[in-house]
């Protein structure tokens, strides 16, 4: 950063915690960026004359005679079409050098699309996943997180969504991932030739943790330009939105706000929803779609972070092992999609919704076998069919290396059913059975 | 003249300002950052300290940055031309807003101030009136609006003069009327009212005597609202709050709708914005939107709006319930409004009570809902509010502070279960643990002994008694295997599955199961009801088994098939031979 002619240079701190710094300053705005012994900070309280400011790369080695300059304005991105094909650490500056990107200089985390002007989002998104895509829909415009444990591939799953998905520009949002997650998500993307539609925002596990808070609203600044702008279709993958709470836990608990639920801040629902809510369709045709990724511990989704985020979110995507097939596959009866119903029968084949059902339905039947089996009791005839329909259900529907098109899921599901049952077990309208069931 | 003041320090969107004149509690400022006027409530005030709440993002804000203080709270403005109108939670017309963004300080009018109604006086010179009293009406869409005496004026007045029939505009004055000391007022069709005080302008509030039909069976049949009651609808995400709360702000019978999205999914205020202009009442043949008010605060607006916007949605409805109208004021979700009190009482450093919510948050939602109510206004009409909030309990845990309060504050209790939603028996509505404190009313029984018929509420609790045998069977099934309990105890189990898929299931997206009226609701009971009561000789568990899964789906064909349709009766006398047949 420049230092310009204007700006005035402090260099008497009086405070300085973990976190933070407060000095005394005039003329200073609120959210204003600053930098405080060479590193950056960001106004977050002002006292009259006490200014406290967040350094995000932590006080370590800040003295008391430091030199604090404000920037005069709050953290911005500078946005244009040079942005594609491009990776960027926390605060938008180019990773392993690199020109600087030219462009219009934008606040980040800027103001709410008026709810009147949005369009009902309506336009599916096919990403070869049948656990997705027969079960779950995904729809432009819509946000959903995969719900994943620590030791699942929910990266490697986002990253083959996100380069099926037909989207104009991926913009990868990545908060504490690990350099090696990194790497991967740089190769699959050069390896697959789509590098010039992709832009990157990375905080990775060796970046202080605080600075992970500005990756979203980079992001989706950048995002909203291709969107709004240029009325592109936009995919924003963030990943791993668990350690964007935590950061957000660290910061408040640094500032001595009282923790609600599982030591999160009170605000945690807004802050997430600031985020989230900026997938939209918009009438010009452009979309900010969101995929993020919340990892759980052991499975909990009543802890605060992924609660708070099914509350806002439109579904979600659980991922499951199998024991059956030994394949991670796409849980049907946890994930959801609150906006399939939009798309589903209507953009795709007519019997869409009914086979979904139906699929699940069988499955779930299947369940409640094994819980007879397991509890020692007998099996029906039909118990026994349900099993080896779930079975293959699973392997060549359900698995998350499955890559087909929706026409081929619903085909294979009238397989699986003609395979295993009888019409009247399936249970489906009688018009498509008629039109459909594989004799 | 004004108080104004200086910005002397910055809390995220709590402002402190120093006053240079006398500031009142939950009084209305206006920040001032470069070319943008930003709306802020005062909250707290020590010596010349007023700590407001700013509506908007204090992003750039500076100490020293002018304050104007305006000598009144929030307040809603009243008049004809609010129905079918967006709003967001300060009243602001959403749909008149430039450009995509919301941009900072975007205010708007909430009425149109230049348009003409056709008014007819109702009252005539020399009079007495009082605050709600009615002084002619003009038509809004096809209701019937009461140009009113000003809530705010307090004591009586003779009417002086009133404006002869005609077209005026809502600013024209319609009438003049003189009080005690001889001084006239005049009156237009606008007033305005504090949104955090109860319009009290009315003779009593009596208890509830009547009930408010929604159409979905496991309210109107096991569970009935009362017109004028109050009640909530907690349940984890996924649970389908909001398909329900949709499907009764179409259904209901009521005369004005007044939906609060608080802090939920724009996603979900867009699907209202697209079908509701579409969607036509049943019972008027009008358009649902024509008796809809949108009050929207998407949870990535500001914090401090998302509170005043259930109270905005509630002064609208009291405004509407003083011409005698029923009005249903539905807020999703309440929970989102206690968390923004919650990151309010966190920033003025106030000492936490559970889950670090404000100490006072049970008073403020109990004083909220107390707002709701039947009321005899002092001209001898009725008119009433009636409200409905959806809470979204943390973690699905029904021990939590927001929905604990308001179980103490709401009559009715529909708690959506994670394992019907996860079973897909929807609506969710669990059968056991919801209640309808209004069945216990006598007044409300009497009404329905008369409306639906004699002894309704017993067969209602006799209904609720099976679905309660029938689990408690279930438990010993699951226990002892089907083997190992007596016959009896399948068919006890399968005749509270009968009443579940039946009555309490319903399809929300099919064109006729959607919404069920209560005639047709009445029937459909007293047949499962009367099957519930006889004895079948099931040779074994099995046979049990088949007859019921056969007799289920014969009654669910029927559900989907129209009113005294050929098929319908069809189906009906099905049902009656499949039942002979077994008891013979």
């Amino acid at each position: 950063m420049t230092t310009r002619a204007f700006q005035k240079i402090y260099t008497k701190i009086d405070n300085i915690t973990k976190a933070t710094v407060t000095l005394r300053a005039s003329g200073v705005g609120n959210d204003e960026l600053a930098t405080v012994g060479g590193k950056l900070a960001q106004v977050v309280k002002i006292m009259g004359e006490n200014v406290t400011l967040q350094v995000f790369a932590g006080t370590e080695g800040i003295a008391t005679d430091s030199e604090v300059i404000f920037h005069g304005e709050p953290p911005k991105l500078k946005v244009s079409d040079n942005l594609a094909g491009r990776f960027f650490n926390a605060y938008g500056e180019p990773l392993e050098g690199g020109e600087a990107v030219e462009g219009e200089a934008r606040e980040i985390g800027g103001p709410t699309v008026n709810p009147f002007k949005r369009l009902q989002p309506s336009e599916l998104i096919a990403t070869g996943i049948a656990g997705i895509d027969l079960n779950n829909t995904i729809v432009t415009g819509q946000k959903i997180p995969f719900f994943a444990d620590p030791d699942q591939p929910y990266n490697a799953v986002m990253a083959n969504v996100a380069l099926r998905a037909k989207a104009d520009k991926i913009i990868l949002g990545g908060m504490g991932l690990t350099n090696d997650d990194f790497l991967y998500f740089k190769s699959v993307f050069e390896n697959a030739g789509a590098l010039d539609r992709i832009v990157s925002f990375v905080n990775t596990t060796e970046n202080p943790p605080v600075e992970r808070l500005l990756v979203p609203d980079m992001a989706l600044t950048a995002a909203e330009y291709f969107a709004v702008d240029k009325g592109e279709k936009v995919l924003v993958l963030l990943t791993d939105m668990t350690l964007y709470a935590d950061a957000l836990a660290i910061v408040s608990n640094r500032m001595d706000q009282i923790p609600s639920k599982d030591s999160m801040p009170g605000s945690l629902y807004s802050d997430l929803a600031k985020i989230y809510e900026k997938a939209v369709q918009l009438p010009n045709g452009g979309s900010i779609t969101i995929i993020a990724v919340t990892t759980l511990s052991g499975g909990d989704i009543t802890h605060a972070i992924p609660d708070n985020t099914g509350y806002i979110t439109e579904g979600q995507l659980f991922l499951r092992n199998d024991s059956d097939t030994g394949k991670v596959i796409v849980d049907p009866f946890r994930s959801l999609s609150r906006l399939k119903q939009l798309v589903i029968g209507k953009k795709t084949r007519e019997d869409h919704p009914q086979v979904m059902n139906a699929c699940v339905r069988l499955y779930a039947d299947a369940a409640n076998a094994k819980t007879k089996l397991e509890n020692g009791f007998d099996l029906s005839d039909y118990d026994e069919r349900t099993l080896k329909f779930a079975h293959d259900y699973s392997e060549k529907l359900l698995a998350i290396d499955v890559n087909i098109d929706i026409t081929r899921m619903l085909d294979t599901a009238w397989e699986l059913f003609a395979e295993y049952f009888s019409r009247e077990e399936v249970a489906i309208k009688e018009e498509l059975i008629k039109k459909y069931w594989k004799a | 003249m004004k108080t104004t003041g200086r910005v002397s320090g910055i809390i995220s969107n709590i402002v402190i300002v120093k006053a240079d004149g006398p500031v009142g509690q939950n009084e209305i400022c206006y920040v001032y950052t470069g070319d943008t006027k930003m709306m802020a409530e005062v909250i707290k005030v020590m010596g010349d300290a007023a700590y407001v709440q700013v509506f908007d993002s204090t992003r750039g804000l500076k100490i020293g940055d002018r304050v104007e203080f305006e000598g009144h709270m929030l307040e809603a403005t009243l008049a004809p031309g609010l129905l079918s109108r967006n709003y967001d939670g300060l009243q602001n017309d959403l749909e008149k807003m430039d450009g995509l963004f919301i941009a900072r300080g975007s205010i708007t009018d909430p009425l149109d101030f230049e348009a003409q109604w056709e008014f007819k006086p109702l009252a005539q010179a020399g009079d007495k009136v009082s605050a709600a009293s009615w002084l002619g009406e003009v038509k809004e869409q096809w209701l019937t609006h009461k140009i009113m005496v000003p809530f705010a004026m307090s004591g009586t007045y003779t009417v002086k003069s009133v404006a002869a029939a005609g077209s005026y505009k809502v600013t024209d004055t319609i009438a003049v009327v003189t009080d005690a000391e001889g001084r006239d007022h005049n009156i237009t069709m606008v007033q305005k009212w504090p949104v955090k005080q109860a319009v009290r302008c009315y003779a009593e509030k009596p208890r509830p005597a009547r009930v408010m039909e929604t159409g979905v069976r496991a309210i109107d049949t096991f569970n009935p609202m009362a017109e004028g009651g109050t009640g909530f609808i907690p349940g984890p995400f996924g649970a389908g709050k909001t398909v329900l709360q949709h499907a009764i702000s179409k259904q209901a019978d009521a005369d004005v709708i007044i939906m609060v999205a608080c802090g939920e999914r724009a996603n979900e205020v867009v699907e209202i914005f697209k079908e509701f202009p579409e969607l036509v009442d049943p019972r008027t043949g009008h358009k649902l939107m024509e008796r809809t008010i949108i009050i929207c605060n998407t949870s990535n607006m500001p914090v401090a709006a998302r509170e005043a916007s259930v109270y905005t949605g509630m002064t609208i409805g009291e405004y509407y319930r003083a011409m005698g109208l029923k009005v249903l004021v539905m807020a999703d979700s309440t929970s989102r409004w206690a968390q923004a009190l919650r990151e309010m009482s966190n920033r003025l450093e106030e000492l936490p009570g559970q889950d670090a919510f404000p100490m006072d948050l049970s008073a403020i939602i109990s004083n909220f809902y107390s707002r709701a109510g039947l009321v005899k206004l002092n001209n001898g009409e009725t008119g009433s509010v009636t409200f409905l909030g959806t809470v979204s309990p943390a973690g699905g845990n029904l021990k939590e502070p927001v929905t604990e309060s308001t179980k103490k504050a709401a009559r009715c209790f529909y708690a959506l279960s994670q394992g019907r939603a996860d079973s897909k028996r929807y609506p969710a509505i669990d059968p056991l643990d919801s209640y309808s404190k209004y069945l216990e009313y006598p007044e409300i029984s009497e009404y329905l002994d008369e409306h639906i018929g004699k002894g309704w509420v017993e067969k209602v609790y006799a209904g609720k008694t099976i679905v309660q045998r029938g689990k408690e069977a279930n438990d010993q099934i699951n226990i002892l295997g089907d083997d190992g309990v007596p016959v009896e105890y399948h068919e006890r189990f399968w005749k509270s599955e009968l009443i579940d898929f039946v009555i309490l299931q319903q399809d929300a997206f099919d064109d006729i199961d959607a919404n069920c009226p209560i005639e047709r609701q009445k029937m459909m009971y007293e047949m499962v009801l009367d099957i519930c009561r006889k004895e079948f000789p099931f040779a074994d568990f099995e046979e049990c088994s088949q007859f019921f899964k056969g007799l289920i789906n014969l009654f669910r064909q029927m559900n989907y098939s129209q009113w005294q349709s050929e098929k319908f009766n069809d189906y009906k006398k099905q049902i009656e031979q499949y039942v002979l047949a077994k008891t013979e």
